[in-house]
């Protein structure tokens, strides 16, 4: 079996509560902005805590433009590049009620860092279908990109060093609305 | 809980975390059936032999169209036509294709024990897909998926196996794990062909269809194989037929109306199944075979998946 996960404290908190509800507000606002309003939009979420976001978004343009739109949920498992690498493979599965054909497919995820897990999404998302474009909304960019992808809409750039991770806390898996920074224990 | 195995040799070995875990994976494979173009490239680069030695129409099929929707490299060998025809010896043949490494070899014999001789000669990944009348556990997870599908849970689901236990891997595969995860099997037919060990195994025994089949939630109907009638385990087709051949006439007397009639195939119709039954409302046969291709990918994923020098 794998070896137990080192302990991670908390370093810093990054966002609060009405911090993150502001983020997304504006995020939502720069979707329609950048597309001219929501039409032939749709969400496509990563697993898990992107598909939580791209409710929210969701929602927040449902109140704002007063459209619904559709939200995905997608799992890269499947075309992760380091299968054999990282224990089990746990598939969640893929659900996209809708088609993506010629669509505006805007990807969420919590985090942004490698650019490994997007690229894998891209891949994912294109073998469902054509989308006219997609657009990818990260609630945190992290940095240390190691593939060549840049985020259309960002909450928040967080410089941050290798060995801390950022730990997003959202109410629908966590009970809180929160970000923090941390950092391994014995260090 | 993860998985460590390097081979899937039988239900026996596995506990319930690992045989929902292979269940889980297999339903969440599922959704790539329903796709346009069904390909992920999980399995790319990776090979997977199926080493046939019996007649297969299913579960090789099966097995290849689920490596090649995972993006493996799937070669078929059967035994006729090969160098076996030349006289090579099984393990020999065996260890030649090990040779080319492969990932995973998917093996079908005649002989029980035949998968265990390859896990522990071979370093490459074993799955059996049958070995005589010992066990078929892909052929055990796809009822499980097709069942939890249907049904919503395992625990305290009673199902009944029809037919001849005694030559059948599936009955020992499909007890094994219902026994498991909960489930109350109870085993009927003829008492020629029920093997003295099954209690052991820990399922009930009946001697008689419309008692089996009762009150239960799942009716699984076996083949009956031809030859056992040749070797007089059986009067004849035409008796057994007659008090062992599930008709909806014996359905709508005895069997509760939710009732699921499953069969791992080939079907004889108008033997152990009236077609009117097997083409029937409460069949779910064809969900089984729809069902194997996910359950197939999910073992292949989870094998060849495994963390790279991890120990088996």
């Amino acid at each position: 079996m794998s070896s137990p996960a080192p302990r991670h404290r908390e370093k810093a908190q990054v966002l609060d509560e009405t911090a993150l509800d502001r983020a997304l507000t504006r995020i939502a606002h720069e979707i329609l902005e950048r597309n001219g309003g929501a039409k032939d939009l749709a969400f496509v979420g990563l697993r898990t805590r992107g598909v939580s976001l791209a409710h929210r978004l969701a929602a927040k343009i449902a109140h704002i433009d007063g459209t619904t739109l559709p939200v995905g949920t997608l799992d890269i498992t499947l075309y992760r590049d380091d299968l054999g690498m990282r224990g089990t493979p746990v598939i969640r599965g893929t659900d996209i009620p809708f088609s993506i054909k010629d669509k505006t497919v805007i990807l969420v995820d919590d985090v942004l860092f490698t650019g490994r897990t997007i690229r894998a999404a891209l891949d994912a998302i294109i073998d469902l279908g054509r989308p006219t474009a997609i657009q990818l909304a990260c609630l945190i960019d992290r940095g240390h990109r190691e593939l060549p992808i840049r985020p259309d809409y960002i909450g928040k750039n967080l410089p941050t060093s290798r060995r801390e991770s950022v730990a997003v806390r959202l109410r629908e898996h966590d009970g809180e609305d929160r970000v923090v920074i941390e950092e391994p224990e014995e260090a | 809980m993860g998985w460590t195995r390097k081979d899937l040799l039988s239900m026996r070995e596995l506990d319930a975390s690992e045989i929902t875990l292979l269940v889980d994976t297999a339903a969440s494979l599922q959704e790539i059936a329903s796709r346009d173009i069904k390909k992920v490239p999980a399995l790319r680069g990776k090979t997977v032999v199926n080493l046939f030695y019996e007649a297969s129409t299913r579960t090789r099929t099966s097995f290849e169209i689920a490596g090649k929707w995972l993006s493996a490299d799937v070669i078929n060998f059967s035994a006729s036509g090969s160098s076996t025809s030349k006289g090579e010896s099984f393990i020999d043949t065996a260890k030649n294709i090990a040779a080319m490494s492969p990932d995973v070899v998917v093996v079908r014999h005649s002989s029980a024990g035949a998968a265990d001789l390859l896990a522990r000669e071979l370093p490459c990944s074993i799955v059996n897909a049958g070995d005589g009348a010992h066990e078929h556990p892909t052929q055990a997870l796809l009822d499980l998926l097709t069942i939890r599908e249907k049904k919503g849970h395992f625990e305290g689901l009673h199902v009944a196996i029809v037919g001849d236990i005694a030559h059948s891997r599936v009955a020992r595969s499909d007890i094994h794990g219902m026994r498991k995860l909960g489930m109350t099997v109870t085993v009927a037919g003829p008492p020629t062909l029920i093997p003295p060990y099954v209690q052991e195994l820990g399922a009930k025994v009946s001697y008689r269809l419309e008692d089996a089949i009762g009150d239960v939630d799942v009716i699984m109907m076996l083949r009956l194989q031809q030859e056992r009638m040749r070797s007089g385990l059986i009067p004849s087709t035409r008796e057994y037929a007659h008090y062992w051949g599930l008709t909806l006439d014996k359905l709508a007397r005895h069997a509760r109306p939710d009732v699921l009639i499953m069969h791992p195939g080939p079907v004889n119709r108008g033997i152990e199944l009236s077609p009117e039954v097997a083409d029937g409302p409460y069949s779910v046969i064809l969900d089984q075979v729809s069902r194997g291709v996910a359950v197939r990918m999910g073992v292949l994923l989870l094998l060849a998946g495994r963390r790279s020098g991890e120990a088996a």
